[in-house]
């Protein structure tokens, strides 16, 4: 029996961190999306100019640059983050500006008669959004959505490079005591896993019960 | 604390040898998870259904993980059954590997949207199964998927940064060490994410250059906001 064995209810504690960090990431990351993405569909250029270069610096540099920067650099300018924040904070906004591509994605993949429509009955543009647009581009999200927070799980793991007790974190402390090393990464790969299948599983709850059903599709 | 251009400067030439490992790394990453991918949309396509559902359970797996543990599962548990490799090797290895469970995916919704009297024609035309995928349906099914199998080159080159884990003296890994020698973490780190931005500005325009050449455009309405 591997000596790491009595340490795997240590590891496994780490999984709250993990799901912590992805729940709180991944709310960052919603309301990140639909701000960012909306306003790179606005006609102002004051609105779309910006959202636009956000979305290319959080996706043009990689999110573990971008932990190492808010973690060690943003304390010199004066804002000090702890580990949990500076971890929330990237992952969300990194994730976010992914997202937001699916959000405007979503938008511009509605058949453009859909506007034409709304323009043609006079909606508001709040109404077009509300009962028009947005319960058909939100069918069309959740699937990305899910894919995109797995992503912020497996994104959870480089919290741990900034000394954050995640279970990468513990995994790592566990294999340089005791040298031992199938034991903590197979543990935790598999835990990942079913995370992931966990979070895989939820969303496609959520697309079945929430996405609003075409008439179409109502009598196949 | 204050940026400091001698500083800046002085560390340049350590961040371009980091450069080279990251670029490296990144075209054998690249390469294995191009070559790998299309192999495992190919056997799932043409295998039989155990061999099929045996690799779907493998490509979740490897998607439902994250990249780091995989890094280290390579890079310490493999010594312990004999297999030792160089950080760089398993660091490709992991990465390409990872990769290659991404593309696979784009391979095989290239393969899907192949048109079935293509198949059916080159039966009819006596051609064995590899002559199939060799001169009828790869033509046909990468093209349009190019786009996307760039991104995911781009978004491997992104990933470099956790060889920096595994020890690979990469540019992350310059950056750091140059950091933990000087206690100056605000100019190497900035750095750092300049050139990973200097490299994917320019990629995102090729991108949206290859969107056209390749891809399928859609007639959108002009006038979307929602404000």
């Amino acid at each position: 029996m591997p000596e790491s064995v009595q340490f795997l209810p240590l590891i496994l504690a780490g999984a709250i961190l993990t799901v912590e960090l992805t729940v709180l990431g991944s709310v960052l990351a919603l309301l990140v999306a639909f701000a960012v993405g909306f306003a790179r569909l606005s006609n102002t250029v004051w609105l779309r100019v910006p959202a636009r270069v956000f979305m290319e610096f959080f996706r043009g540099t990689s999110m573990f640059v971008q932990l190492f920067w808010a973690y060690f650099v943003l304390p010199l300018l004066g804002i000090s983050l702890t580990p949990f924040q500076a971890g929330v904070l990237v992952l969300g906004l990194n994730a976010g500006a992914y997202m937001s591509e699916i959000v405007r994605g979503a938008m511009l993949a509605l058949p453009r008669e859909q506007f034409e429509a709304c323009i043609a009955l006079n909606l508001k543009k709040v109404h077009r959004l509300r009962y028009v647009l947005l319960p058909q581009a939100l069918r069309l999200m959740i699937h990305p959505f899910s894919n995109s927070i797995v992503e912020i799980l497996k994104g959870t793991s480089i919290v741990s490079l900034i000394s954050l007790s995640d279970m990468t974190f513990r995994a790592q402390s566990v294999r340089v005591q005791t040298g031992d090393t199938a034991v903590p990464f197979l543990t935790i790969l598999f835990v990942y896993f079913l995370l992931a299948i966990g979070f895989w599983s939820l969303m496609r709850w959520l697309e079945r019960n929430l996405a609003p059903t075409q008439p179409s599709e109502r009598g196949t | 604390m204050t940026w400091e251009w001698p500083f800046a400067f002085e560390i340049l030439p350590h961040l371009l040898a980091g450069v080279k490992i990251t670029i490296l790394a990144t075209l054998l990453a690249s390469a294995l998870a191009l070559t790998l991918g299309l192999a495992i949309a190919i056997g799932r396509r043409s295998a039989g259904p155990r061999i099929s559902s045996a690799l779907r359970f493998c490509v979740n797996f490897v998607r439902g993980t994250p990249l780091l543990v995989q890094l280290y599962f390579v890079f310490y548990v493999l010594p312990d059954i004999g297999i030792y490799l160089s950080p760089l090797t398993a660091g490709v290895l992991a990465l390409g590997i990872h990769y290659s469970s991404y593309t696979s995916e784009v391979y095989r919704a290239g393969i899907e949207s192949v048109d079935r009297g293509l198949w059916e024609a080159a039966k009819a035309l006596n051609l064995t199964r590899s002559q199939t995928w060799r001169y009828i349906v790869i033509p046909m099914a990468v093209p349009p998927i190019i786009p996307a199998l760039a991104n995911y080159v781009v978004g491997m080159f992104k990933e470099t940064p956790l060889l920096s884990t595994i020890t690979v003296v990469e540019l992350m890994n310059q950056a750091r060490i140059i950091s933990n020698i000087n206690y100056r973490y605000l100019e190497p780190m900035t750095m750092v994410g300049a050139f990973f931005l200097a490299v994917s500005v320019p990629a995102v325009i090729g991108l949206h250059y290859l969107e056209r050449r390749f891809g399928v455009g859609s007639a959108r309405h002009h006038n979307m906001s929602i404000f």
